[in-house]
């Protein structure tokens, strides 16, 4: 019997695209030939918006691009305008943004191993690392209120200063956290199914992840050890000794592999920055309204997701002139097709999920 | 962080190269703010990223960035620009190249040097409106194919 090519739609309602995320397959049988993104269905036009909006109107409206990792978008954003002002920020207001990034960083990488094991079938995952994920959210709440938007960065500084509360509080959930990987790794680094499913799967090569301009976990997955914070550091990133997980497979499994390694790290960068944390004043002077002269930087961080890039361009008012933001999900999910062709249809839920792509900073 | 370009003869050197590849158009070189940007003609834009991947090593095209300059654009200045954001890793070089171009001046595409051009150039096309030359599927990415306008234009209304 002879099978031919059918187009098949999934989304933009469906449990596993993350979001409002169209995909039209072209299978042969079970073979996916063509995968096309239909991006737009969450557009809000956020660049126009900025345009209307002060610099510092524009930070919480960056909480709702990478909703799972607000922090980093407003430290990306923040960190732009600063270059752009040639202000220097004080070292205590530099550490306790380097925690708040980190910890972001631990509660996306925690929700994406739940969801991403959720879509492969493993459930349970979910039910542990949201747990430790809630603990996150409770330290970004006490700390400044907020807890999935959180708004926890401000230009020239952080909101408040880190007490010895919030700071037992971090502490606790970093003793915690080994034991609760340790759990996730038990649950699925040997476990078959989840082998089956993702070792060899959605394979890149580093070659074609470059040309594609992939990013973050994805990246360092296929062998490039890529990470913004060791390349050109910021916000004193250059004070932390910490290790950038890389390994060479480029398929899902390597880059479980890479994050659940990376949270690792984040642990330890967050627990130097905590005794280290510098005594002094954690918000630069600035002024309430806020001008600067005409200019323009392009600013990069290494977000949860990838690289993440704000270009600001200034013209002497209180308004951006142009504010572009280099989405590290957008670029990354350029890659889908590329790494599902020629693999089953039924392992396409699991590559999307190995992305770990966000709508909200999709769409923009 | 340094404000000339001779203290950092990394980024010098590649300049010069682009300068000597390329000629010297008036305002070519600019350095601000430990950044690099180089004006070239649109015509000669994929020769210039090309170099830069292959002579100088420059592997990754970090984002494309739209503007427009409407109403005023300045005197003897095109409207609109593109600046094309390329990194060298590992090696820490970050050049924006910059073209301007003109309403209805199409420019040419980097896709064959680039894939991740692909949906940048799309994005561009969709919220600018301008036209990439050679460019494999050239539709808008986020609006709707039946939308009307170009948002990201100034002229185009906030709130409609």
């Amino acid at each position: 019997m002879a099978f031919q090519e059918i187009e098949l739609n999934m989304g933009p309602q469906h449990p596993s695209t993350h979001g409002v995320l169209r995909l039209k397959l072209t299978v042969d049988n079970e073979v996916v030939r063509a995968v096309e993104p239909v991006l737009g269905y969450l557009h809000r036009g956020m660049e126009k918006l900025w345009e209307s909006l002060t610099y510092p109107q524009i930070v919480p409206l960056t909480d709702r691009l990478d909703y799972l990792a607000a922090v980093s978008n407003n430290l990306g954003y923040v960190l732009a305008v600063e270059k752009l002002m040639g202000l220097e920020v004080p070292k205590r207001a530099r550490y306790i943004r380097v925690i708040l990034a980190e910890l972001q960083r631990l509660a996306s990488h925690l929700a994406w191993v739940g969801f991403m094991a959720n879509d492969i079938g493993a459930m349970t995952v979910l039910l542990y690392s949201f747990e430790d994920r809630e603990d996150i959210l409770d330290v970004f709440e006490t700390y400044c209120g907020g807890r999935l938007t959180v708004h926890g960065i401000r230009i020239g500084g952080v909101p408040f200063d880190m007490d010895a509360g919030v700071a037992g509080m971090i502490r606790r959930v970093l003793d915690g956290l080994p034991k609760r990987i340790a759990d996730i790794e038990n649950l699925l680094d040997d476990n078959r199914i989840w082998l089956h499913r993702t070792r060899g799967v959605g394979v890149i090569s580093a070659a074609d992840a470059m040309d594609y301009g992939l990013t973050g976990p994805p990246l360092r997955a296929t062998g490039v050890p890529w990470d913004i914070r060791k390349e050109i550091p910021y916000s004193s990133y250059e004070d932390f000794s910490f290790d950038v997980p890389v390994l060479a497979g480029g398929d899902v499994y390597d880059r479980y592999l890479v994050r659940m390694r990376e949270m690792r790290q984040s642990a330890q960068i967050i627990r130097q920055a905590l005794d280290g944390l510098p005594e002094g004043e954690f918000q630069a002077k600035v002024p309430r309204i806020l001008k600067i002269p005409p200019g323009e930087v392009f600013h990069t961080i290494e977000a949860p997701k990838g690289e993440l890039g704000f270009y600001v361009r200034s013209n002497g008012t209180d308004k951006p002139e142009r504010v572009k933001m280099k989405s590290p999900s957008f670029i990354n999910l350029q890659c889908l097709e590329r790494m599902c062709k020629g693999n089953l249809f039924s392992d396409v839920v699991g590559i999307l999920g190995s992305l770990d792509i966000v709508l909200g900073e999709i769409d923009k | 962080m340094p404000e000339e370009l001779t203290d950092r003869p990394d980024l010098l050197q590649v300049a010069e190269a682009l300068r000597e590849r390329f000629g010297d158009p008036v305002g070519a070189v600019a350095f601000e703010k430990g950044e690099l940007a180089v004006r070239v003609r649109a015509s000669e834009l994929p020769a210039a990223v090309e170099f830069l991947k292959i002579v100088r090593g420059f592997n990754a095209l970090n984002d494309m960035i739209g503007l427009d300059r409407h109403p005023a654009p300045g005197e003897g200045r095109k409207r609109f620009s593109i600046l094309y954001q390329l990194y060298r890793f590992p090696g820490r070089l970050r050049v924006r190249l910059v073209i301007d171009i003109d309403e209805g001046e199409a420019v040419p595409s980097i896709v064959p040097l680039f894939k991740s051009a692909g949906w940048a150039e799309r994005e561009i096309f969709d919220m600018f409106g301008i036209v990439f030359r050679g460019h494999p599927d050239l539709r808008r990415v986020y609006l709707p194919e039946e939308f009307t306008g170009h948002p990201l234009r100034k002229d185009f209304p906030l709130e409609g």
